[in-house]
């Protein structure tokens, strides 16, 4: 085992002259009030020293996280004939946005001790030290994570979206769902050979609310209480205005 | 035309909401029930965090029941004097349940606890109040056009003290009556999310006595002000009122209830009721098959610590 492990590191090494060089078709998105969701184009190449090695697979794996943040994973179950929230979970960091896109399916592209590792695919990110702090034995609340926020398009992982053109350029394409929540959106690129990780690239996309959306935040979170006589005086002048309107319609 | 709520931090279609805002607006008017009791629900199924459709649903409804009640005010069938009792219970009753919403939160079964609130009031009100409609209904059919039988029952409610006279009612009753009404709407709107019409409205009838033209324009005079309390709360303690969420659905909501009030006016006493009493037991019962049937997905996910 450790002849095999020393081998595969001999193989290895002459790959870490392969560099990942990146760049994103946007490094901020701003959330205006028709913010509808967006599409980021993250393209590069792989930069060499020397010939590429032969043989071995290469592949690009791009991950995008969103600012982290604490959710309470709860399960139903069935007493005195209703069902009701019985067993939670507290989940602390998990990423309020998980994205996952590679050139080949990821069993190809990536060994598990490196999964482990590098944190890559969304059950290794979630869990990951310094990110979720959940339980060892709660695997049933992980995977309903994951399967509740893949369903609601939060966590998502698409094998082969990533193009390689002649293994030096590579492109994808992220797409952002319109609830976007603010913050910075981890960007990482992983060039992988025989499922080992040789270089890796680190980037952010800041999410941020712009223009009024920004102003009833900011008013909302800063100055609650006249934010509060605020509404209150919209819905009161609407109210009125619409009844004088009709005043005038009816005479 | 997609639209990004500020405060939700979700996107949605300004039509869609349009459009919810005039259809619960029109039920507004018709029955002088604020409509969160619907809207609510509505709001969680299109996606808004439950948070912030509770919060600005409480706006809202302050926006829509301020048109209908100035149409109220006009065809003078508000009971103010009926209107500050109830008001006065009702301000007292919201502060209790937004302590009682604190304390189940902590506990961690508050949805629980709504959702039973909402399947037993709405199952015991709608049920209630079909078979009196219907009763109702049948009377006046065999008997004609003649005039209602009972009255009003002189019971223990006409035996307590601090009596007073609600001349537009034609009451002579006790304050404690409207007041413990005012007070226990409240703390239901605080905990439930709504203004609270639906069990206000049918007390009001059933349990004073009140002649129904009145009951509406006076339990919206109520709602405007216990709901405005609650926006308040809301606004300062959880920051969770959407501003443009509040504003889409008012303005599909207040020409909804003018609408409404109109068709309020023109159809008979015993049609509204039997038609709010069916929509009642509809929402009671999709309510209710949610808490028995077994769920498709067993797990959910909160934000926050304790959701």
């Amino acid at each position: 085992m450790i002849r095999l492990a020393l081998a595969l590191l001999l193989l290895a090494l002459p790959a870490r002259a392969e560099e990942i060089v990146a760049d994103l078709s946007q490094d901020r998105i701003s959330i205006s009030t028709n913010f509808d969701g967006s599409e980021i184009l993250i393209f590069g190449a792989i930069k060499r020293d020397e010939p590429q090695p032969i043989g071995q697979q290469l592949a690009i794996i791009v991950t995008v996280a969103g600012p982290r943040e604490d959710v309470t994973i709860r399960r139903k179950e069935r007493k005195l004939g209703i069902w009701v929230n019985s067993d939670s979970v507290e989940a602390l960091g998990v990423p309020s946005f998980y994205a996952v896109s590679s050139s080949v399916p990821l069993v190809q592209a990536l060994r598990p001790e490196e999964d482990e590792e590098w944190a890559i695919t969304t059950p290794r990110a979630l869990v990951a030290p310094g990110m979720a702090q959940m339980s060892d034995d709660d695997p049933d609340f992980l995977d309903a994570l994951i399967r509740v926020n893949t369903a609601t398009g939060t966590y998502g992982t698409s094998e082969e979206s990533v193009q390689v053109r002649d293994a030096t350029l590579f492109s994808t394409e992220i797409a952002l769902p319109a609830d976007l929540t603010e913050g910075n959106y981890n960007t990482r690129i992983f060039l992988t050979r025989d499922g080992e990780v040789v270089d890796s690239y680190g980037t952010s996309i800041y999410v941020q609310k712009v223009g009024l959306e920004r102003w009833i935040y900011t008013l909302a979170h800063e100055q609650p209480l006249i934010y509060g006589l605020l509404s209150l005086f919209i819905a009161i002048a609407a109210g009125w205005g619409a009844s004088a309107v009709f005043r005038v319609f009816k005479t | 035309m997609q639209i990004y709520l500020p405060i939700a931090e979700v996107s949605v279609n300004a039509f869609l909401l349009l459009g919810l805002g005039g259809l619960v607006g029109i039920l507004s008017g018709m029955f002088g029930v604020g409509g969160g009791f619907l809207m609510t629900p509505l709001l969680f199924m299109i996606g808004i965090p439950p948070a912030v459709a509770v919060a600005t649903e409480a706006n809202q409804i302050v926006a829509s029941s301020f048109s209908g009640v100035l149409a109220h005010f006009k065809r003078k069938t508000v009971d103010l004097r009926m209107g500050f009792v109830l008001l006065v219970g009702g301000l007292l009753g919201a502060a209790l349940g937004v302590q009682v919403f604190a304390l189940l939160r902590e506990l961690g079964q508050v949805d629980l606890l709504v959702r039973l609130c909402y399947v037993l009031f709405l199952g015991i009100i709608g049920g209630l109040m079909f078979i009196e409609s219907l009763n109702a209904i049948r009377k006046s059919r065999s008997a004609g056009p003649a005039p209602r039988t009972v009255r009003r029952q002189r019971g223990w409610i006409h035996a307590l003290p601090l009596k007073m006279k609600f001349r537009t009612s034609g009451l002579y009753i006790s304050v404690i009556p409207p007041f413990l009404v005012g007070f226990f709407v409240g703390i239901l709107a605080a905990i439930m999310g709504v203004g609270g019409g639906f069990i206000m409205v049918p007390a009001m009838i059933y349990l004073l006595g009140m002649p129904t033209k009145v009951v509406v324009g006076t339990s919206l005079f109520q709602i405007i002000f216990v709901t405005a309390f609650a926006t308040m709360l809301h606004a300062t303690t959880n920051y969770t009122v959407d501003m443009v969420l509040a504003v889409l659905l008012l303005v599909g909501g207040v020409v909804g209830a003018q609408i409404g009030t109109r068709i309020g006016v023109r159809m008979k006493a015993e049609q509204l009721r039997i038609l709010l009493a069916l929509m009642v037991l509809a929402v009671c019962g999709k309510l209710a098959l949610d808490l028995l049937l077994e769920p498709a997905e067993l797990y959910s996910i909160g934000t926050g610590g304790h959701g």
